[in-house]
């Protein structure tokens, strides 16, 4: 066994042009080159990417779910922030 | 701070009877937990185990066209393993001790793969029977109830089915060629029919994690269940191929609209469990070399990789 394991890597792949990098896992490598390597050779044998990002998995802050309801709250009771709260009359078109 | 604990497992429960996904950073109790570390690395173990029996035929594969697919099935492979580890290391198991523990024996794998591969007709047996056991297993996998091994099982099934096909393919066309290619296809058939049912695990009535894991949603059917459904499904493939399925019990059962099928050699599962199959030393063996003999390439980019990161410091101060 080696004395110490290549770091973690997050992996985050645009699936085609025009979409967003979505996380798809992670891996292990010495460096963000071969991280990028890796990721091909895993997350994309069947051409799922043309984009690769890898950022080290101990660089990635996080919220956390145990204080989910109080963080997410202020969010939770403007429901005028919805086109929905809105009376529009029937007559009225394209709004 | 008992009561808290409390309020918590029961939070727990309620999110996963209402098949709410459970995250890598959300409670969870120490049992799932461990329970799904113990399953997801023998899941992972078993995807690098088996690229071992196939392996073992890359080069001798009859055509370059069938080298080629059995390679590419092979690195496929060995990326659901990565893709099980990874899922596995979200739960805060590291990797070198996940493969220690393989290593040592103290982790298991799946005991298909401690059976050797005597002819190329194997090769096609695993892939239409062992991936396509093992595409019953991982289906239900996909709606398991911690989100990043849901994940990693969504990616597996999408590239297993093209593994179950190949197989097939394989036996077709030995099936459909000289009686020597025939007679292959039905031996090879033979050994790995009873170890293919024995995939399933235990008899329900003799798995004692079943039922732990089906209220927590990590699993969905028992062991029995889907062998039945296998048994089901492969039969008519079999007599398609014009092959004998090796249980002189076998018969159609119309009251349960299934296949009644003989007694599995229970005692001979056990004993390839506990180690002593025809290949479980073998396959350690050369997971441990493979993995000593690649000591220095790790430890040779991990000192260029801290060499350069260094020198980028030395160019920025």
């Amino acid at each position: 066994m080696n004395t110490k394991e290549w770091p973690l890597w997050e992996v985050f792949i645009r699936s085609k042009q025009g979409l967003d990098h979505k996380h798809v896992g992670s891996l292990h490598a010495a460096d963000a080159e071969m991280a990028v390597q890796n990721a091909r050779d895993v997350y994309t044998r069947r051409m799922e990417g043309i984009s690769i990002w890898v950022v080290e998995s101990k660089h990635i802050h996080a919220s956390n779910p145990d204080d989910a309801t109080a963080f997410y709250e202020p969010a939770n009771d403007k429901v005028y922030r919805h086109p929905t709260f809105y009376e529009v009359p029937a007559e009225i078109k394209n709004m | 701070m008992e009561e808290v604990e409390v309020n918590l497992e029961a939070q727990f429960e309620e999110k996963v009877a209402k098949d709410i996904r459970i995250e890598p950073k959300d409670w969870m109790p120490d049992a799932y937990r461990k329970t799904l570390i113990r399953q997801i690395s023998q899941h992972a173990h078993s995807e690098i185990v088996g690229m071992l029996p196939e392996g073992n035929w890359i080069t001798r594969a009859p055509s370059l066209k069938r080298k080629a697919i059995l390679l590419a099935k092979v690195q496929d492979e060995a990326g659901h393993g990565l893709y099980l580890y990874s899922a596995a290391e979200t739960l805060g198991a590291s990797r070198d001790q996940m493969i220690a523990d393989l290593h040592s024996g103290k982790a298991k794998y799946s005991s298909i793969f401690n059976y050797p591969t005597l002819s190329w007709a194997d090769i096609g047996a695993i892939g239409w029977l062992v991936d396509g056991a093992a595409i019953m297993n991982q289906v239900p996998l996909c709606r398991t109830s911690y989100g990043p091994y849901a994940r990693a099982m969504v990616r597996v099934c999408k590239e297993e089915s093209f593994h179950q096909r190949q197989g097939f393919e394989i036996m077709m066309t030995l099936c459909n060629g000289a009686p020597e290619q025939k007679k292959m296809a039905q031996e090879a058939f033979n050994r790995w029919w009873w170890p293919t049912l024995m995939m399933f695990g235990p008899k329900d009535e003799e798995s004692p994690n079943t039922e732990q894991s089906m209220r927590w949603r990590i699993k969905r059917f028992t062991n029995d269940e889907l062998r039945q459904r296998f048994v089901d499904m492969m039969v008519p493939q079999a007599e398609f191929l014009g092959l004998t399925v090796p249980d002189k019990d076998l018969t159609w059962n119309e009251a349960k609209n299934g296949y009644d099928y003989g007694q599995i050699d229970w005692d001979e599962f056990w004993s390839v469990v506990k180690g002593n199959g025809p290949c479980n030393k073998q396959r350690i063996q050369t997971r441990v070399k493979a993995d000593q003999e690649g000591a220095w390439v790790r430890e040779a980019a991990l000192a260029h990789a801290e060499k350069r990161a260094q020198r980028e410091q030395q160019k920025v101060a």
